[in-house]
């Protein structure tokens, strides 16, 4: 099950961040989760929001470059070498995982992660036959 | 739907017969004409005349074409300092038509038509359209503006004296440019590039494929555009994109055009006269090489122009043009010469950085150039507006597009800027013309 990532291009200077949140906060949109790469000269904002169409709409008509991207979102167990259980399934796959981070909240014992890949569909197929579970889009969005 | 030609294309249209006219002819003419037209300012301009004493020149000074060379040079500043009408040498009686062009800064510059200027600009459009295959039979969707501006009216006289029939939709309001061009069977374009640019990026939203059209042709002008430009407008849409060169003050558009060959702009020298000399030096340039054009008009009544600077770099095309007409070619205007800076000793042409930033992007997004000195050291950086056709999720795609970016522009420009990739709308917009370099040397 893949869900939809909003990613927005930022100069790295300060206060960047606070104008896409609030934009889409007046909207009513929820942020599930973000995230920032940045290098000295700019960064990346990702973004999960509850409603991703919206807030992509809003965003593009706001004036930002703005992005969606299909992203998996993966249960990981919360203990030392539940990362690299995951990790491993995609060890001798030819499936590459571009970057991954956080989600804000876990289920338990469980931690969420969200992982982008090059190739999301056969990489929820790999993680299938794992036996991991695969977070569901409605799960995410409202959360 | 192919394409098929008017009735103007293939056959040849008598209105072009002065193109050919004998080069030993031609240069006759153009003589006789100068020195009648040296004679008409220096006896009723007083800012020639004035200009002329001071050289101990009269109009009898003129004895051969090369002697053009000894009259002084009209500047875009004589127009302004003589404002409205302090060139003119026709008395209102006789003047039948004013424009003017609006000057980024201050106040405008008027430019004078008599019945018989009106008929020689009119000449020339039709002459110009016909060049690129356009005649009676052909339906012109004329999107330049009209108004104080040359280009509607010089455009829309030209289209029907030729006998073609004219839309004055002027520009704007794109989506009923599409359904007009759709409903009524337009066969040619008149706009500037960028404009038809965005008229196919609107049709292509609209679901509108434009080689369904029977748009076949587009003279485009007003501004300067390249030759991947070009491409880009022929292959997105299937038609034939002529560049059409001209200026208010000179006559309006309609100085000169390209042919079918798409090699170079033919002037229509029998009314304009070319020189092509060094900005820095004034010398004449040699065959082929590059510097600024300098115009005279040689049959204008109500205002002449004697070797008006138009800041515009080119150089003559040598050799014959295969299509057979006589008049000099100029090549496409890329750049003027008032957009050049120098930065550690090297000359540059913010189109040159156009066409780096084009080759990565394949799109020109917005740029701006800002010049810095750090200790005693000219330093150049480029910020570049990201756009949603080359951003990426990733921080790898940007980095890379970063340093494609700057290797270009070194590769192009001989030395190194700094690219800077800013947020959409970083850049601010100005009406009209855009301000590219911002010049901070000066200041610290
Ligand atoms: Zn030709």
């Amino acid at each position: 099950m893949k869900i939809h990532q909003l990613s927005l291009f930022l100069e790295n200077k300060p206060g960047q961040l606070t104008a896409p949140c609030r934009d889409l906060a007046d909207a009513g949109i929820d942020i599930r989760t973000l995230s920032l790469a940045d290098t000295q000269q700019f960064g990346i904002l990702r973004l999960i929001v509850s409603d991703w169409k919206r807030g992509y709409e809003l965003l593009r008509d706001k004036g930002y470059v703005v992005k969606d991207t299909e992203v998996v979102a993966i249960e990981v167990p919360d203990r030392p070498g539940g990362l690299l259980e995951v990790l491993k399934v995609f060890e001798k796959s030819a499936v590459n995982i571009e970057y991954m981070y956080a989600f804000t909240f876990g289920r338990g014992d469980k931690a969420v992660l969200i992982f982008r890949f090059d190739d999301p569909d056969a990489a929820i197929a790999l993680l299938n036959s794992a036996g991991i579970n695969v977070v569901g889009s409605v799960e995410v969005y409202n959360r | 739907m192919t394409k098929t030609a008017g009735h103007g294309l293939g056959g040849f249209n008598p209105v072009s017969a002065p193109d050919y006219l004998p080069v030993p002819l031609l240069r006759d003419l153009q003589l006789a004409r100068l020195q009648q037209i040296v004679r008409r300012a220096y006896e009723n301009v007083g800012h020639f005349r004035k200009q002329m004493d001071a050289r101990d020149l009269n109009p009898d000074s003129i004895k051969s074409l090369q002697d053009i060379s000894k009259l002084p040079f009209t500047v875009k500043n004589d127009l302004r300092d003589t404002y409205p009408f302090g060139l003119f040498a026709s008395p209102m009686g006789d003047i039948v038509r004013l424009h003017a062009s609006s000057g980024t800064t201050g106040k405008p510059i008027v430019v004078a038509y008599t019945k018989d200027d009106v008929e020689v600009w009119t000449s020339a459009m039709m002459r110009a359209f016909a060049a690129c295959g356009v005649g009676s039979g052909d339906i012109i969707q004329n999107a330049y503006g009209y108004g104080l501006f040359t280009g509607g009216l010089g455009a829309h006289y030209g289209g029907e004296a030729l006998g073609a029939t004219v839309i004055p939709i002027s520009g704007g309001n794109t989506d009923r440019q599409i359904m007009v061009m759709k409903d009524f069977g337009v066969t040619a374009i008149a706009c500037t590039p960028s404009y038809f640019l965005h008229l196919l990026e609107r049709a292509s939203e609209l679901g509108v494929d434009f080689h369904d059209l029977r748009v076949r042709v587009g003279i485009f002008g007003a501004e300067p555009w390249s030759e991947t430009m070009r491409r880009r407008i022929e292959e997105m849409s299937g038609i034939k994109a002529y560049d059409i060169y001209g200026l208010s003050e000179i006559v309006g558009p309609g100085v000169g055009i390209e042919c079918s060959c798409q090699c170079g702009l033919h002037i229509f020298e029998d009314h304009f006269y070319p020189e092509i000399i060094d900005p820095v030096t004034n010398a004449p340039c040699a065959e082929g090489e590059e510097g600024e054009l300098v115009l005279t008009t040689l049959s204008k009544q109500a205002m002449p122009m004697i070797r008006y600077r138009t800041r515009d770099i080119t150089s003559f095309v040598e050799g014959p043009c295969a299509c057979g007409r006589t008049l000099r070619r100029i090549k496409r205007i890329g750049r003027r010469a008032d957009d050049m800076f120098i930065i550690r000793g090297v000359n540059v042409f913010p189109s040159q950085i156009e066409s780096a930033l084009l080759a990565v992007e394949g799109t020109l997004p917005h740029y701006q150039i800002v010049l810095t000195r750090e200790k005693g050291l000219d330093q150049m950086e480029v910020q570049v507006e990201v756009t949603a056709e080359v951003f990426s999720d990733r921080i790898g795609a940007l980095e890379a597009l970063h340093t494609k970016l700057e290797s270009e522009l070194e590769h192009t420009l001989g030395i190194r800027a700094e690219v800077r990739l800013v947020e959409p709308h970083a850049i601010q917009r100005s009406e009209g013309k855009a301000k590219r370099v911002i010049d901070k040397r000066n200041l610290g």
